[in-house]
């Protein structure tokens, strides 16, 4: 027999589906205005092994020129992207949710052990949970760049008013790559969760849209 | 071989739910897309959609009524300034005879006539003020410069009228910004005429340029034409273009 079982709630998934939306969109006028002074690039010593990005990746993806256009969106998104990441923040403080979500002592050794797996170095049974110890991590980490995004965000948005903060960031050009780092993370972060999801199937990413997984108890009988 | 029943009533139940919500979702993508779609194509309102312009309003509003004048541009030692990139020629086309220039100020209103035409050494004979700061491009680039000139506030107390705005042009009326009084009267805000301890090159605004550190480069003038103490909010190149009309920091 199999049964169902409640997996996400729905201000969980609601809130999941618009951050998708509003980091998306984040990232894609953050990209226009980048693009305006795009000069980071991945050197060592005099070689750049990668310049970012070099105009292919602009051209192909029509980013070039359009630096008001991705101010406005970003100054007009950066709203939606607080306003949800706080609520998030919020409720799973609230409905005690975050005590699935923030690492605890055990989950260092589980998220070693999960890496260990999932590069096929090691076979062990982890325990049954709804988050898992590299899960923990992921999640409760990538919220925390979340804020630090806002952060660095509003030190080269109001570099004046908000001085105290663009001083602690090390100032105005650093808090500018760390706003540009914090981004590179994200899309680190989306190329290991979305390989994961696909992994784990689709009765989990199910959950993530209906808040219900199948579980499915075989019983072996001959 | 172990089998499960998929047709049980959990497996029922759950497919009915996952139909349930993904057509749930699949209205939500729709009316979210059609919504940015929406904004996206919205009218312009000085080359950026309207919604997107009401937005960059609010923003700018915001940040007038927790503006705090006592918070101050970083400033840097002299040692660290750098020659800056000349990033933009519109209003200095023309040849500039320097000794036939003057500082025209205008009076307020649609027309505005000159009440006064000033000589640089009118400007030389206000208090001199020096600062180092970064100077921020819109395009995300900065660089620490030394300016020396006059603090705008002197100017508008000895020539000026306190009003919510300043207007300020190019001799050729091609290229014009326009401040809110409180930056304007900030104790930061120049009338410059020397840069890195050299009086300014044509290049980068001379004989007189306006450094605004509170706002991006683009409103801190080159070769100051005309100004103008207006209750109207004056017109700004790069706000018709598209960016915020306040641009504040």
């Amino acid at each position: 027999m199999s049964r169902i079982e409640h997996k996400h709630s729905r201000p969980i998934r609601w809130m999941h589906w618009f951050n998708v939306v509003l980091l998306s969109g984040m990232i894609w006028s953050g990209l226009l205005i980048y693009w305006a002074n795009g000069v980071y690039r991945i050197q060592i010593g005099q070689r750049v092994l990668l310049h970012l990005f070099p105009d292919a990746f602009y051209n192909a993806l029509g980013l070039t020129s359009r630096l008001a256009e991705g101010m406005a969106w970003h100054f007009t998104l950066m709203w939606g992207f607080a306003l949800n990441g706080l609520a998030y923040v919020g409720y799973t403080l609230i409905s005690g949710e975050w005590r699935h979500l923030v690492p605890n002592r055990n989950s260092f050794r589980e998220a070693w052990q999960v890496l260990l797996n999932d590069l096929y170095l090691s076979r062990v049974d982890l325990p049954k949970r709804k988050f898992k110890g590299a899960q923990q991590f992921a999640y409760t980490g990538v919220i925390l760049m979340g804020g630090s995004s806002l952060l660095t965000g509003l030190a080269i948005f109001k570099p004046v008013q908000f001085g105290w903060l663009t001083w602690l960031l090390g100032g105005y050009e650093r808090a500018r790559f760390e706003h540009f780092a914090l981004t590179v993370g994200y899309v680190l972060f989306l190329l290991v969760h979305i390989t994961q999801v696909i992994r784990a199937g689709w009765n989990n990413f199910r959950a993530m849209v209906c808040g219900y997984e199948l579980i499915e108890e075989i019983s072996v009988t001959k | 071989m172990p089998t499960t029943t998929i047709s049980n009533d959990a497996a029922r139940e759950l497919h009915r739910m996952t139909r349930r919500s993904f057509a749930t979702g699949a209205i939500a993508a729709v009316a979210g897309t059609a919504s940015l779609w929406w904004i996206k194509r919205a009218a312009p309102d000085d080359g950026i959609s309207w919604p997107l312009r009401k937005v960059m309003e609010f923003n700018a509003r915001l940040s007038e009524t927790t503006f705090n004048p006592s918070r101050l541009a970083p400033t840097f030692d002299v040692a660290q300034a750098q020659e800056p990139r000349v990033n933009g020629m519109i209003g200095l086309k023309k040849e500039l005879d320097v000794r036939r220039w003057h500082l025209d100020v205008l009076s307020s209103g649609e027309k505005p006539v000159v009440e006064r035409s000033l000589p640089i050494n009118a400007i030389h004979e206000l208090p001199r003020f020096e600062m180092v700061n970064e100077f921020k491009c819109v395009e995300g680039w900065s660089e620490i410069v030394q300016w020396a000139g006059c603090r705008l506030s002197d100017f508008i107390v000895k020539y000026g009228r306190d009003t919510p705005f300043v207007g300020i042009t190019t001799p050729d009326r091609a290229y014009y910004v326009g401040l809110d009084r409180a930056s304007a009267v900030h104790s930061q805000s120049l009338l410059a005429y020397e840069m890195n301890g050299q009086p300014l090159t044509p290049g980068h605004g001379a004989p007189l340029r306006l450094v605004c550190p509170l706002k991006y480069g683009v409103k801190s003038i080159k070769r100051i034409g005309a100004i103008q103490f207006t209750n109207k909010r004056p017109a700004d190149f790069w706000a018709e273009r598209g960016y915020d009309w306040y641009l504040g920091h």
